[in-house]
């Protein structure tokens, strides 16, 4: 029952989903050893981050029907803080809980007022809103160069016990080098792990059920006496809060923060796909989506460079299957998951799961 | 008898999950003028609503001229010859009195081809809108607000009419000039009129429908209603008096 | 219920046309403003053409987004890819035709020119049709999915321009005529620019026009601001909405040739660089107003244009300072559309 209370009773409901969600786990907390290579323990690190960020993401789209476009922006901020106070105040752990804290700071403020400035009207008007100042902070990020490192971004040196070089014991265990690199990944690992169990924790709370409450019919919900501005924009200010940490983990990472990898656009809708193909409002599809995401765009670009080598004679086709025009499949993937199967995969499991246990 | 121009029968109309009429049966005849009352929230709107194919019956049969118009579209309801008024007037606010009539005549293709006698007819209803014809009609008071939606209404013959709270909110002056301009308007199609005024309607009215809760609970003779002051205070309550 | 009485006799004297009148000052205001900081009169000339130009074409782009979100309520976050449709398109004629490009006729640029915004237009209007039937309809009313699921269509358009023209950039040289400069006084008015200005001021008089003295038009304002209403009075507001969808997307090509040749670059990004500008614009002019969008696009663009020249670094910004600016004024917008 352990499990039980760490996942809040919300249980994932389906067996699938249950075998999918331990494959995830296990492949996640024993990447370092059975996947070695730079690349896939990379990818793996990537998922985990992804992880948060998209559920945070879900947060705000799935529980409150509020569509943002200035999630990137808050992992930026988390990414950017980070990374200019290592590269600022030197490698040391101080200058890793100052520039987090002056992240979170920051993105409350922000989230706070864009929340308050905008909430109160339409859907629309929020995503056109965020839209416009989530570009905006792109623009300045790779604008001010002096400060920001401009285009190219900065690179960083993380504190000592985080660096690749160094060793925490002599000795290999599983034939892997107990070093900075696999220390990252735990706390990366092990951080994303604690925000994931949290937010699962937000959404059943009684807070959470509010949410929904609005999601579903924002005029019932006032008339039974909610605010919903104000949870709107709390909702809004804990997703951004948690981006955030999403950005401060992925720094600590990639030791390196740029506005291509953290700010841009594309970032973004690589969020909005996953949370609506693995299924909006469940957080569990935050984990299938962007696990199935991130090794996507990791090998199946690989496998359709080698199905468009293989029509090169046909050049539209070829053109079609360029590993380049992944996401073109993914974008038509979004569009029919999003008329067909509103719920994403962990939606579908359980919708199966149910069917099945009620013939 | 023959058989009435509008028929609802046994008419449902859910809102989102909310069930609101709860079998509906009403008969407007081809003469005169319905009155339908019932307190607020009793779903008078909602029937006039359903008749229009602005929500549609979940259940039962709207019949208008001997056809099933349940689920037809709004335009092909009002094409076939039903004007609307509505509770809240529905008045484009950007465009002029004179543009908001043009719109309501179907058969007109530029604003100069109106028919100039209809209009001075409808004039001699509500002065006002010839005096304010290019005006915005969002810079119009609620009283001359009402004459150009009754007037749109009007504007070119139609078969049946369906008012909704006219007088809400109105001068008892403007008021009186209503009662004018409906029974002239009577004699041309029939009414179906909803109020909650019944100082307004006994006049006017000749037959007459009460709603409460979804359904109808009473119908019959205005006259009869007029004369019988136990069976309004049983059907209508004290809200009534209040709102005289 | 309470009721409010409304003592007023049948004819009382209207309250004064209230012709909102302060936003179509703004315009004026701002460049005024400018002039002193600008210091130069030359310069300042230079920059309120540039800023004019670009925002005619800002103009194009944003007035069929807030007419198609006022008449439905439905936000293409998709619009951009129309603007891109239209630049590429436009290399369909503008390529091959190269000596007519080339050529030192302004009658041989024109029309060059003419007849790939013409087939441009014909091209995103028809997509507009097809995008409204397959993405657009199934999702009325629905506000999360609509802004989903454009975003998703945007996303494959841009793909799909990937596919049809190539991963490449398209280098787009403006005919020969078009090129260079009028010198007037001390002031450079770059020619393509002045065209721009005329095109845009085209579009804009046909636009008012048609809303103001055409049936068709005056049935779009009607349903901008009380859809139902238009549809008890018997006219079928969808295929009202077609016809904008069509008009606003075949709008956005035009822009989108316009914008394409004012880069000389085409990328397929193209469009979605120009979407949030496009927003900013619709939300400060208050959505579903064309006249706001108008006067919107002015501002937006004489700001960047001005601060680009007084203060590089608050460029960046200008238009986000602008969009705040207005809404802390007006929360809905320059001017805000009735809504039932
Ligand atoms: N859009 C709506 N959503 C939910 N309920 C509604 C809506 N419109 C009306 N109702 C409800 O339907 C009932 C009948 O309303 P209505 O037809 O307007 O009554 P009436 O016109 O007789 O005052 C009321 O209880 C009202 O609250
Ligand atoms: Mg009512």
């Amino acid at each position: 029952m352990i499990i039980k209370t760490l996942l809040s009773g919300d249980l994932p409901r389906s067996r699938i989903l249950s075998a999918m969600l331990l494959a995830v786990l296990i492949g996640l907390i024993l990447a370092p050893f059975v996947f070695p290579g730079a690349r896939s323990l990379n990818v793996a690190a990537t998922i985990c981050v992804f992880v948060v960020l998209v559920a945070s993401y879900d947060l705000l789209l799935g529980y409150t029907g509020v569509v943002s476009f200035a999630h990137t922006m808050f992992y930026g901020i988390g990414a950017y803080g980070v990374g200019l106070a290592l590269n600022g105040m030197g490698p040391s752990w101080w200058a890793v809980f100052v520039g987090t804290s002056g992240a979170l700071a920051l993105s409350l403020v922000l989230a706070l007022v864009i929340g308050l400035f905008s909430l109160r009207v339409k859907a629309i008007f929020y995503a056109m809103i965020t839209l416009a100042v989530a570009s905006a902070f792109a623009v300045l990020a790779s604008q001010l160069s002096d400060f920001t490192g401009g285009e190219d971004g900065r690179t960083f040196r993380v504190p000592e016990m985080l660096q690749p070089g160094f060793r925490l014991l002599d000795t290999e265990i599983l034939g892997r080098a107990i070093d900075g690199k696999l220390i990252t990944y735990y706390l990366v690992f092990f951080s994303a792990l604690a925000l994931f169990l949290f937010m699962l924790r937000i959404v059943n709370s009684p807070f959470g059920r509010v949410l929904q409450a609005i999601r579903e019919n924002d005029f019932r919900a006032e008339a039974l006496g909610y605010r919903t501005v104000i949870y709107r924009t709390l909702a809004n200010c804990l997703g951004a809060l948690i981006a955030t940490l999403a950005g401060v983990l992925m720094a600590l990472w990639l030791r390196y923060v740029g506005p291509k990898t953290m700010l841009s656009f594309e970032v973004m809708t690589d969020i909005l796909l996953i949370v609506v193909i693995g299924g909006m409002g469940t957080v569990y599809g935050a984990v299938i989506g962007s696990a199935l995401f991130i090794l996507a765009q990791n090998y199946l670009q690989v496998m359709m460079g080698k199905a468009s080598v293989a029509m090169s004679g046909i050049p539209f086709l070829a053109n079609l299957f360029h590993p380049d025009r992944w996401l073109l499949w993914l974008g038509v993937l979004f569009v029919l998951s999003v008329y067909f199967f509103p719920t994403g995969i962990v939606g579908r499991l359980r919708a199966r799961a149910l069917t099945r246990e009620r013939p | 008898m023959s058989e009435p121009l509008l028929k609802l029968k046994g008419v449902h109309t859910h809102i989102g999950q909310y069930h609101i009429l709860q079998g509906v049966d009403l008969d407007v005849p081809r003469t005169g003028i319905t009155v339908l009352l019932g307190r607020n929230g009793a779903g008078k709107t909602t029937t006039l609503r359903t008749i229009l194919g602005l929500w549609h019956a979940s259940k039962g049969i709207v019949r208008y001229d001997g056809k099933d118009i349940t689920q037809s579209p709004t335009p092909d309801i009002a094409s076939a010859g039903i004007a609307y008024v509505p509770e809240s007037m529905g008045i484009f606010s950007d465009l002029t009195v004179r543009e908001n009539l043009f719109l309501a005549a179907r058969s007109v293709k530029s604003v100069g081809e109106m028919d100039e006698k209809r209009l001075e007819w409808i004039f001699g209803f509500f002065g006002a809108l010839k005096k304010f014809w290019n005006q915005p009609a969002g810079t119009l008071s609620g009283g001359q607000k009402q004459m150009v939606a009754i007037a749109r209404a009007i504007v070119e013959p139609r078969k049946l009419l369906l008012i909704d709270e006219p007088t809400k909110g109105l001068a008892p002056a403007i008021i009186q000039g209503m009662i004018a301009a409906f029974s002239e308007l009577k004699e041309t199609q029939p009414i179906l009129l909803v109020e909650q005024n019944f100082s307004f309607v006994s006049a006017l009215g000749d037959t007459v429908a009460v709603m409460d809760g979804g359904r109808i609970v009473h119908s019959g003779s205005m006259a009869e209603l007029a004369e019988d002051t136990d069976l309004q205070h049983q059907l209508l309550g004290l809200s009534l008096d209040a709102h005289q | 219920m309470t009721k409010i009485l409304n003592v007023a006799p049948q004819d009382t004297a209207l309250p004064k046309v209230r012709v909102d009148m302060v936003p179509l000052l703004l315009v004026p205001v701002l460049a005024l403003l400018m002039l002193p900081l600008v210091g130069s009169f030359p310069t300042w000339v230079t920059l309120t053409v540039a800023g004019l130009a670009m925002g005619m074409m800002v103009f194009m782009m944003a007035s069929g987004l807030t007419l198609i979100f006022g008449l439905m309520d439905v936000l293409n976050f998709g619009h951009g890819a129309f603007v891109s449709v239209g630049a590429f398109t436009a290399t369909m004629v503008l390529l091959p035709m190269r000596s007519w490009v080339e050529a030192d006729s302004v009658w041989m640029n024109l029309s060059v020119v003419g007849m790939a915004i013409l087939l441009a237009m014909v091209v995103t209007g028809l997509l507009g049709w097809a995008f409204e039937r397959i993405i657009i309809r199934p999702v009325y009313g629905l506000h999360l999915k609509q802004i989903l699921i454009t975003m998703g269509g945007m996303i494959v358009a841009e793909q799909l321009i990937h596919v049809i023209w190539g991963a490449e950039q398209i280098p787009l040289p403006l005919p020969t005529t078009f090129r260079g400069a009028f010198i007037i006084g001390d002031a450079a008015l770059e020619k393509y620019r002045l065209i721009a200005v005329v095109v845009g001021l085209i579009v804009f008089v046909s636009m008012f026009l048609v809303l103001n003295r055409t049936k068709v038009g005056l049935l779009i304002r009607a349903g901008v601001e009380n859809g139902e209403m238009v549809e008890a009075l018997g006219y079928r507001i969808r295929t009202l909405f077609v016809g904008v969808f069509m008009a606003g997307s075949a709008l956005a090509g035009l822009g989108g040739v316009m914008w394409g040749l004012y880069k000389e670059t085409l990328t397929a990004t193209i469009g979605a660089e120009i979407t949030v500008l496009v927003f900013i614009v619709i939300i400060i002019g208050g959505l579903g107003s064309v006249g706001g969008c108008f006067i919107g696009a002015m501002l937006v663009a004489l700001a960047a244009n001005y601060a680009g020249f007084l203060a590089p670094k608050v460029a960046l910004v200008s238009d986000i300072l602008l969009m705040v600016t207005v809404l802390l004024w007006r929360p809905q917008g320059l001017y805000p559309v009735a809504k039932r």
